[in-house]
C-alpha cells in the first residue's frame, strides 16, 4: 500500500509576495499597483516595466477578483508528486477586469466544461493558517 | 548605404553525433563541433581568429565566460573577437550576425559559432528543467503551488488561445510533427532517422501538455553543432560550396505572446528580407525554429506565407513535407532530427544549400529563410541564405 499522500507544495511567503498572502488570508485578491503611473502589475516586480515610468514606488491594491479565462492547458506530466491524483488537470491563464494575469487553477469546473473567454471569479484555499491560495471558479450568474 | 548582403558566408559545418550520446561533457562536444567544421571547411585552427558560443544548460560554471573555456580547451590563441550569447533559440542566427558583422568590419576573419549541450544523464530533480524566461517565472513557487512547471505549458497556453480564436486543430500540429519526420526518415544524423510516423500514431502519443502530445515537443539531444563564417572571398577559397548570407535581421517583441499570438518574425523579417534584397515568394525552402509544432504554425503565419490564423489549414495536406511546394524543416528539424536550440535549422540550411542532402535534397535550393526564436515567441532571429554570390 502507499504511503500517505505528499501533499503539494505550499507557496512560501516570500518578502515579495508577503502583502499577496496577507490579503489572500483576508479572502481578498491584491496586485501590485504603481504608485507612479498607476499601472496595475502581477506578478509582483521591484520596478515598474512601463516603458518611461521604471517607478520603484509601488503598493498592494485589492482588485475584484472577476475576469475571463485567457487561455489554459491540461498538465498531464507529472513534475511534483502533490500532483500525482490529480493528473491530468487544468492550468489556466486569468486575465482579471482590471488587465493584470494570473496562472491559477479553476475548481468547481470539470475539464471538459473549460473554455477559453469564460468568466471566472477568485475562490480562496485555505493550505495554511499563513497561506489561502487564490484559485478562481465560474462565475456566479 | 553598405550592406551586408552577400559578404558573408558560412564556410565550414560541424555535426556530432546526436542524441542520448554520453561521455562527452557540453564543452567536450563543443571541441568536437569545432574540429569537425573546421576539417569541413579545410581550415587550420591557427585561421580562426574568433570565437563565439552559446552554451547550453550543461555549460555549469564554464558557461560564464564560455568562448573563453573553449578557447582554453582547444588552446587557440591571438583571437580577435571572443563572446558568449545568449538570447534563447535566437542565439544561434545572432552568433552568425555579429560574426559576419565583425568580419565585414575587419575585427576578425575566421569566426566559429558553437552550440553545445549534454542535458541527457542520469535523472535530475524535477525542478531543473524550469529556466525559462516567461513573465510568469517570477513568482516561480507560486507556480508550483498551481501545479504550473515546465516550458511546454507556456507554450500551450499560446496554442490553445490559437486554437479557439483561429479555429487551429491539434490534427493540424500534428500534420507538422508528420511532415517533419518523414524529412527525418531520409536524414541519417537525425534521432528519427528511417522511423516514420503516421498521423494516427502522433492522436495516440501521449499528451504532455494538453493540447500538446509528445510529438508536439521537441527532442532532447547531447551533441553540438559549429558553424564557421568567413568573407565571401575567403570563403570561396575553402573545400565547401559557400553558403552566401544574403540577409540578416532579428525582433525582440516584448510583450504577451498569449495576447499577441505573434512572434519576433515580423520585426526580424524586414530588416532580413531589406537586406537581402528579395520577396517572401522567392524564398525555395525554410528551416524554422521548432521547438513545439505549433511555433512552426505561427512562425510561417508571422513571416507572411499565409494570414495570421490560417497557419493550421497551411499546414495540412503535406504542404511543408516532402514533395510539397514549401520545404519546411527537411532534415526533420528539432520535433525530428536533433535539438541543437537555433543550430539545428542553420546546419540544414547549410547543407541543402550545398546539396548535400541526399535523399533529402530540395529540387530549388537558391534561397532558404532560416529562423530562430527564444523563450516564449520572445527572441527571433533570421538569416536568409543563397548559393548565390550575388
Amino acid at each position: 500500500m502507499p504511503s500517505e499522500p505528499v501533499r503539494k507544495p505550499v507557496p512560501r511567503v516570500s518578502e515579495e509576495l508577503a502583502p499577496f498572502f496577507a490579503a489572500a488570508r483576508e479572502a481578498k485578491l491584491a496586485v501590485q499597483r504603481c504608485q507612479r503611473c498607476g499601472t496595475l502589475r502581477f506578478p509582483p516586480r521591484e520596478i515598474c516595466s512601463v516603458v518611461g515610468c521604471w517607478s520603484r514606488d509601488a503598493e498592494w491594491v485589492p482588485v475584484s477578483g472577476r475576469g475571463e479565462v485567457l487561455s489554459y492547458y491540461v498538465m498531464h506530466q507529472l513534475y511534483h508528486p502533490g500532483f500525482a491524483t490529480e493528473i491530468p488537470y487544468p492550468v489556466v491563464i486569468v486575465k482579471l477586469e482590471e488587465g493584470p494575469k494570473l496562472l491559477s487553477n479553476l475548481v468547481d469546473c470539470p475539464r471538459e466544461k473549460i473554455q477559453v473567454g469564460m468568466p471566472v471569479e477568485v475562490t480562496f484555499e485555505e493550505l495554511s493558517s499563513e497561506v489561502s491560495l487564490p484559485k478562481f471558479r465560474p462565475a456566479s450568474a | 548605404m553598405s550592406t551586408l548582403r552577400a559578404r558573408t558566408a558560412i564556410a565550414g559545418l560541424g555535426i556530432t553525433p546526436q542524441g542520448k550520446v554520453y561521455g562527452p561533457s557540453a564543452i567536450g562536444f563543443a571541441v568536437d563541433a569545432v574540429r569537425l567544421a573546421l576539417e569541413d571547411a579545410g581550415l587550420h585552427p591557427q585561421d580562426v581568429d574568433g570565437m563565439l558560443v552559446n552554451p547550453g544548460l550543461t555549460w555549469g560554471q564554464a558557461g560564464q565566460m564560455a568562448s573563453f573555456a573553449l578557447q582554453q580547451a582547444m588552446g587557440l590563441s591571438d583571437l580577435r573577437l571572443s563572446a558568449a550569447m545568449s538570447a534563447g533559440g535566437a542565439t544561434a542566427g545572432a552568433m552568425v550576425m555579429h560574426a559576419a558583422q565583425a568580419i565585414d568590419a575587419g575585427m576578425a576573419e575566421v569566426v566559429v559559432c558553437v552550440f553545445s549541450d549534454a542535458p541527457l544523464k542520469p535523472p535530475r530533480n524535477a525542478g531543473d528543467k524550469d529556466a525559462s524566461s516567461s513573465a510568469y517565472a517570477f513568482a516561480g513557487d507560486l507556480n508550483a503551488a498551481y501545479g504550473a512547471f515546465g516550458v511546454n505549458g507556456l507554450y500551450a497556453l499560446v496554442a490553445r488561445r490559437h486554437m479557439h480564436l483561429y479555429g487551429t486543430t491539434g490534427d493540424q500540429l500534428g500534420a507538422i510533427a508528420v511532415s517533419q519526420r518523414a524529412w527525418a526518415v531520409d536524414n541519417p544524423q537525425a534521432q528519427f532517422h528511417g522511423k516514420p510516423l503516421t498521423l494516427a500514431e502522433y492522436r495516440a502519443s501521449r499528451f504532455v501538455t494538453e493540447p500538446f502530445h509528445l510529438f508536439d515537443c521537441c527532442l532532447v539531444s547531447n551533441g553540438g553543432v559549429a558553424v564557421i563564417v568567413t568573407s565571401a572571398e575567403r570563403a570561396r577559397q575553402l573545400r565547401q560550396p559557400p553558403v552566401y548570407l544574403w540577409g540578416m535581421g532579428q525582433g525582440h517583441p516584448g510583450g504577451d505572446p498569449i495576447e499577441t499570438l505573434s512572434s519576433g518574425a515580423p520585426i526580424a523579417a524586414r530588416t532580413a528580407f531589406r537586406m537581402a534584397g528579395i520577396e517572401r515568394a522567392q524564398i525555395d525552402f525554410c528551416q524554422l525554429y521548432d521547438c513545439y509544432t505549433f511555433t512552426v504554425l505561427v512562425t510561417l503565419e508571422d513571416y507572411g506565407f499565409c494570414k495570421k490564423g490560417e497557419g493550421g489549414p497551411f499546414v495540412d495536406g503535406g504542404r511543408i513535407g516532402p514533395g510539397g511546394e514549401l520545404p519546411v524543416n527537411t532534415g526533420g528539424g528539432q520535433l525530428s532530427s536533433f535539438y541543437m536550440w537555433g543550430m539545428t535549422p542553420i546546419s540544414e540550411a547549410v547543407i541543402q544549400i550545398r546539396g548535400q542532402g541526399g535523399k533529402r535534397q530540395v529540387k530549388k535550393n537558391d534561397l532558404g529563410l532560416v529562423s530562430g526564436n527564444g523563450g516564449v515567441l520572445s527572441t527571433h532571429s533570421t538569416l536568409i541564405v543563397s548559393k548565390h554570390p550575388s
